[in-house]
């Protein structure tokens, strides 16, 4: 059921597109987008030059002065005076190896920024893909228009909405539309991936088609919906490539967190230049410190949240290339977002909760009738009946008295259709003997009426048991023959498997379940017992949706419905998530905010754990991001501190902090930020996937984020910093 | 330590969490929303105030126009207090003929007084008269006190309200603030101290000869009404010098007690009154456990440096007040940091380095732990929102304080709240430590001077007050750049809880489910303290490491500053 090939994050086409698009996104007015970054990318910009600057004193001005004095560092600031810290400047004319020590440090920065441009380019790449398998569907379709009775051939680029156009077996349907006449079945693999064709007929709710489909026979007539470029398939493809992806509120409220951490301790380095200078005038002749603009804008690198930084935008992306893979299509980031609040859920009990189609489960004869003969007679009526209904009843026929179908030959037999007014079906057959066999199966009050006409009576035993499977949540169709009645078949709703489980697993999720439905309130109660929901609206009117989805936001409940009908368009529109099934008319899917390809109910559960995943990732990343900054500050602050007010041993009290003992202080702050480059690269998969969600109460699930994401974001760098700067040393990279 | 060490703090925090939630139940019943008409002298002198000012409690403000208010009213305020300090000369109730006080040390005190910072870079008995303390000064610390409450009773109706635009009525909450809660309680306080021995006087201070054989004149004045609200309102502005050290303004161990008990006493019945004006008390004793853990995490990291980290000389009595010794000074400082307030009975900076550093990273927290009238609180509701914003991710819901949806707008107000007081202590420090003019206010080298300046600028932010004496803190420089720091970090701590509460206020409250984040447990407390230690650390612990930790090292290997 794949819409297309689902690449996967190590597919090689994708990484080494996205490997390109890296470098592309170096574009500073798509850095300035995320502040975070933007942030890393001026550093990296700011170490370049001071980079530059030290190989050309080493390539032009000969040899390099001796030694840094570091106690004066406001001397010869770089060309790039003006924005960094003020009077900074890299080891000035140092040696070579202080030079390949900023080179390393400038490279990683660049590295930090490309690593995070990668996680983006990864998480498009995989809409990309997809995006490009649907754009082949969309080449030019020739389109037969129909101007009064004649048609005119017409590219479908130059349709217009409300144009009509005709389709016949063969055909690809030129744009979105509405059937206005006939019936065909259409072949929407293409756009849902399952290959059973699907009936679409003017009139009801499946009358919508898609652009890009196929007709496999008949013929039907179209009104156009949707001009070239806003057709449901160019909007798929524009979610998918993320062409329209704006940032979702939660997503705002985040980067703004972010932005202010990441002012404060752009802050936090500035003012640390002259707090250092401080210290170094106050220690006396003798201190030195590995103050410069590089290892302070390496710090503040550390600092920030660039993990969550780095990969935000990736999260959200792929929070929606998740809701492809179920099959579902969100209109945008923000309905994905909303999934994750969802505390209700409004089902329909038709479709939804139950197969949908009442089956006969029990034939119940009336005093004095052989079962066989019930049986016998509900079969006869029911061979031309094509309602599932009908179907259940020939399926019970045959399981039990082995009743085939059967040859009815020599008597001249006439269906009876179903209509609304009579509320029966059946057959009549006339006999050789001139009489006519009537032979009825219908609603109880119907048939009840039915015999009566003829003379007969409704036995009070057959009514009793009609009302058994009433308050059973089941249907009675009563059977008669003429003025005989026979008894009734109980039709039961069967309730689809696994739902009892899905709805605990909500419940635990702090949400409510709410099935609604046209039946009375004993088959809803039944059938709300059976399927294991919270509560349930019974007798419920088209308009009862609506009012019950506005009542229940009035008191803060946010909701979630699936529909299909164009009754329910009003509901989904007003619903904080509403999915609108793929198989369902244009106006339900204008409507919801979600599309669901496979038209499967219960991908609403999906949905919602889709939404919680998409917002636990981005609050787990954030925490580890900040934990993280205790370890950098203990391998980076003692290579700053370590020589300050220092004794004749040569170091100061706050050489203590150095706690992992790395090898020393150009490899401590080189480690710290090679950590923080990989860790974003470490990450991806993570965000691509998103964290684990589990179905637990709200307190156990964020102990257990903290205990991984906290504690992780604690401890893990350490082991990291501390096994970089062991490689690090045994390159003698430093 | 000995047995009679534990004792002062034991009996402080144990009176103090006796004494809370009854006083909460008052203030409930005088400020909340609902309240029965009562009878009585306040009733009749708010209603008097009411009528006098053509204040009609009963129009509703936005959160525009709340803020507009009281930004005219502190305007106006500091306008007059200037005003008056700079004409005190000419003016009477001046028995001792000081002299007008110059532009720039009449701005940095009146805007020191209008922010509840009280930070003083002057000498109260010899700059100031009785004029300008009782009416000036006095009034100021009322008011800005007030102001804070104020503010916390706006942002407690948008919790509280659904659907409104309006926070409540700036000048009627002001003035209820004054009449029912701290004129009262400062009648109380100045009658109890008076007891005491604290003076009361407006006459020209007796003549005497000290034993060097030099003619001195011992200033007097109207000391224990000033002290009171001082105290209450967590101002902080002693009638000396210095401060609550002064034997007229702090006499005996008794009225230590009591005047470090009104520092923390409204902060905290503050928090159970806002626990039970939202309906929400678990969530009061969760918010109060966090500030006691705080408090007692500090105290206790300051008490063992003080008593373990021997030094040269110990015990190290230097600048602190024999009366008192060393736990009752260090009891007083660690209050007087966690609250706004400021006063000190011993001189922070002859505290153990450690101990002047939990002094310092107590301000730098934001005194959310308990903290100043109404600020501190809201301040503490920040960090909340922002512990909420990262907790409620983590359980997959987009993040809800007590059903409120936390958007964008309120994480950049609270945001704005946290960070601001950082940003202008970082950047104040950083210019003082490298601008001449800056380095010349030090009295000590090394560490310790550093300590004075980072300090200094943390008090100001702060709203604290209290100083790292040594600094000569009344040069152009201080004056002028303290002060601005003083009134940023004031507009920050007050203004976008305002707006967060406009917001809020129309927001509708959604359902509590199993999926909710709960605001009201010990795992988000222990949530809540991670983020307020981790956003504290983060931001300042490069510069605690240049000052105090620095020193402590050193000081462990013999070298002072």
């Amino acid at each position: 059921m794949n819409v297309v090939p689902k690449p996967g994050v190590t597919d090689g086409r994708i990484l080494l597109r996205a490997v390109a698009d890296a470098f592309v996104k170096l574009d500073p007015r798509r850095q300035i987008r995320n502040p975070v970054m933007f942030l890393v990318f001026v550093g990296a910009i700011l170490t370049t030059f001071v980079t530059l600057r030290d190989f050309g004193i080493l390539l032009h001005k000969g040899p390099p002065a001796f030694q840094a004095d570091a106690s004066s560092p406001t001397q010869g600031s770089g060309p790039q005076g003006t924005s960094g810290p003020q009077g900074t400047s890299g080891p000035q004319g140092t040696s070579g190896p202080q030079g390949i020590f900023g080179l390393q440090i400038c490279l990683w920065l660049w590295f930090t920024v490309l690593f995070a441009n990668f996680a983006e380019a990864v998480a498009e790449g995989r809409g990309k893909a997809q995006a490009e398998s649907l754009k082949r569907m969309r080449t030019d379709v020739r389109a037969r228009r129909l101007r009064g009775s004649a048609e005119e051939p017409v590219s479908a680029k130059d349709l217009e909405v409300g144009d009509i156009v005709v389709c016949e077996a063969g055909d690809v349907i030129p744009s979105d539309g509405e059937v206005v006449e006939g019936i065909a079945s259409v072949d929407e693999s293409a756009i849902t991936g399952e290959s059973a064709p699907v009936i679409r007929e003017s009139g009801g709710d499946r009358s919508a088609v898609t652009g890009g489909t196929r007709v496999l026979s008949d013929r039907i007539a179209i009104r156009i919906t949707a001009a070239q470029g806003g057709t449901f398939l160019d909007r798929m493809i524009a979610l998918i490539e993320g062409a329209e992806r704006q940032k979702t509120p939660n997503e705002i409220a985040l980067s703004i967190l972010l932005s202010v951490l990441s002012l404060v301790f752009l802050l936090v380095t500035v003012s640390l230049h002259p707090f250092i200078r401080y210290g170094l005038q106050a220690s006396g002749p003798g201190a030195s410190a590995l103050l410069s603009l590089t290892v302070l804008t390496a710090l503040m690198v550390c600092l920030i949240p660039t993990t969550i930084g780095g990969l935000l935008s990736a999260i959200g992306i792929s929070g929606m290339d998740r809701m492809l893979r179920h099959n579902v299509i969100a209109t945008s980031g923000r309905a994905v977002e909303a999934a994750g609040d969802i505390d209700m859920l409004l089902l329909d009990k038709t479709g939804t909760i139950t197969l949908g189609n009442r089956q006969a489960v029990a034939f119940i004869p009336a005093p004095g009738v052989d079962q066989a003969e019930l049986a016998d007679a509900a079969h006869l009526s029911s061979i031309a009946d094509e309602t599932p209904e009908g179907r259940s009843i020939m399926v019970l026929a045959k399981r039990e008295f082995n009743l085939r179908g059967r040859e009815i030959s020599g008597e001249p037999v006439r269906f009876v259709p179903f209509s609304a007014q009579t509320r029966m079906s059946g057959v009549d057959i006339d006999r050789p003997d001139g009489r006519t066999r009537r032979i009825r199966k219908g609603a109880v009050g119907a048939v009840e009426a039915f015999i009566r006409e003829q003379g007969g009576v409704f036995p009070e035993a057959a009514a009793r048991d009609a009302e058994d499977i009433s308050a059973s949540g089941g249907t009675p169709l009563a059977v008669a023959e003429d003025g005989r009645p026979l008894g009734v078949i109980h039709l039961k709703d069967v309730v689809k498997g696994g739902l009892k489980e899905r709805f605990e697993r909500m419940r635990r999720m702090g949400i409510t379940t709410l099935m609604i439905t046209g039946d009375n309130v004993y088959t809803a109660a039944a059938i709300a017992v059976e399927a294991g929901v919270d509560d349930f609206i019974a007798d419920a009117r088209p308009e009862t949706k609506l009012d019950v989805i506005r009542r229940a936001q009035a008191q803060g409940n946010r909701l979630a419905m699936i529909g299909d009908g164009t009754n329910d368009a009003p509901a989904l529109a007003q619903a904080d998530v509403g999915v609108a099934m793929n198989t369902g008319t244009q106006a339900a899917r204008e409507a919801g905010n979600m599309v669901d390809l496979d038209s499967n109910p219960t991908k609403l559960l999906d949905v919602i754990e889709i939404g919680k995943q998409l917002l636990v990732t981005r609050g787990a990343l954030t925490t580890f991001s900040i934990a993280n900054d205790v370890s950098k500050y203990f391998a980076i602050l003692p290579a700053l501190f370590g020589t300050l007010y220092a004794g004749p041993s040569g170091r100061g009290p706050l050489a203590a902090l150095d706690v992992m003992r790395l090898h020393s202080p150009e490899s401590a702050v080189l480690s710290a930020v090679i950590f923080n480059a990989l860790i974003i690269v470490a990450l991806i998969p993570l965000a691509l996937r998103g964290a684990a969600y589990r179905p637990l109460g709200a307190d156990a699930l964020l102990k257990r984020n903290l205990l991984v994401y906290g504690l992780g974001g604690l401890a893990v760098p350490f082991a990291g910093i501390k096994a970089i700067d062991m490689i690090l040393a045994a390159l003698r990279l430093v | 330590m000995t047995v009679h060490d534990w004792i002062p703090p034991a009996v402080y925090i144990a009176v103090l969490a006796v004494l809370s939630p009854p006083l909460a139940a008052y203030l409930v019943r005088v400020l909340g929303e609902n309240r029965k008409p009562f009878r009585g002298p306040l009733a009749l002198l708010e209603r008097g105030i009411f009528q006098a000012a053509g204040i009609d409690p009963a129009v509703e403000m936005t959160a525009r126009t709340y803020i507009l208010s009281l930004l005219a009213f502190h305007g106006i305020g500091l306008a007059a207090l200037t005003v008056l300090q700079m004409l005190q000369g000419r003016l009477p109730l001046n028995p001792a003929g000081l002299a007008n006080v110059p532009f720039p040390l009449a701005f940095n005190t009146a805007v020191s007084f209008a922010t509840n910072t009280n930070w003083q870079a002057y000498s109260g008995e010899t700059t100031l008269s009785p004029l300008v303390q009782s009416f000036g000064l006095g009034v100021q610390n009322f008011v800005s006190a007030a102001a804070g409450m104020a503010v916390l009773q706006a942002f407690i109706r948008g919790v509280v309200r659904q659907g409104r635009d309006t926070v409540g009525n700036f000048w009627a909450d002001l003035v209820k603030s004054v009449v029912h809660v701290l004129l009262p309680l400062s009648l109380l306080w100045a009658v109890l101290l008076i007891g005491q021995g604290v003076i009361q006087s407006c006459s020209a201070g007796p003549a005497a000869v000290t034993p060097s054989g030099a003619a001195q004149t011992v200033p007097l004045g109207p000391v224990a009404s000033q002290i009171a609200i001082k105290q209450l309102g967590t101002n902080g502005g002693g009638y000396f010098g210095v401060n609550s050290a002064h034997p007229f303004e702090n006499p005996t161990p008794f009225s230590d007690f009591l005047e470090m008990l009104a520092i923390l006493l409204i902060p905290s019945a503050l928090v159970f009154m806002y626990a039970r004006l939202t309906g929400q008390k678990k969530q009061g004793w969760m918010l109060w456990g966090v500030m006691l853990f705080l408090l007692i995490a500090g105290l206790s990291v300051a008490l063992a440096a003080e008593f373990h980290s021997r030094g040269p000389d110990w015990p190290a009595m230097e600048g602190k007040e024999q009366r008192f010794g060393i736990t009752d000074s260090v009891l007083w400082a660690v209050n007087t940091t966690c609250a706004s307030n400021g006063s000190v009975n011993a001189m922070h900076g002859s505290l153990s380095p450690a101990a002047g550093g939990v002094a310092m990273l107590n301000i730098m927290l934001g005194e959310v732990v308990f903290g100043g009238v109404g600020v501190g609180l809201t301040g503490m509701l920040m960090f909340v929102f922002v512990s909420v914003f990262i907790a409620g991710l983590m359980v997959g819901r987009t993040p809800e304080y007590l059903g409120k949806k936390i958007e964008a707008s309120e994480i950049k107000m609270a945001m704005i709240v946290l960070l601001v007081p950082n940003a202008l202590i970082l950047l104040g420090a950083g210019l003082a430590a490298s601008v001449p003019a800056g380095l010349a206010g030090r009295s000590a080298a090394g560490p310790h001077g550093f300590s004075e300046i980072l300090y200094a600028f943390a008090s100001a932010a702060g709203n604290n007050g209290s100083a790292f004496a040594g600094l000569g803190a009344g040069s152009p420089f201080y004056c002028t750049t303290l002060a601005a720091a003083m009134l940023a970090g004031r507009l920050a701590a007050l203004l976008p809880v305002v707006a967060i509460a406009g917001g809020l206020a129309a927001k509708r409250r959604s359902p509590e489910t199993a999926g909710t984040l709960r605001t009201d447990t010990a795992l988000f407390a222990f949530v809540l303290t991670g983020v307020i230690l981790i956003v504290g650390a983060l931001t300042f612990f490069p510069a605690l490491c240049l000052g105090p930790i620095v020193e402590q090292g050193l000081f462990g290997l013999g070298r002072l500053f």
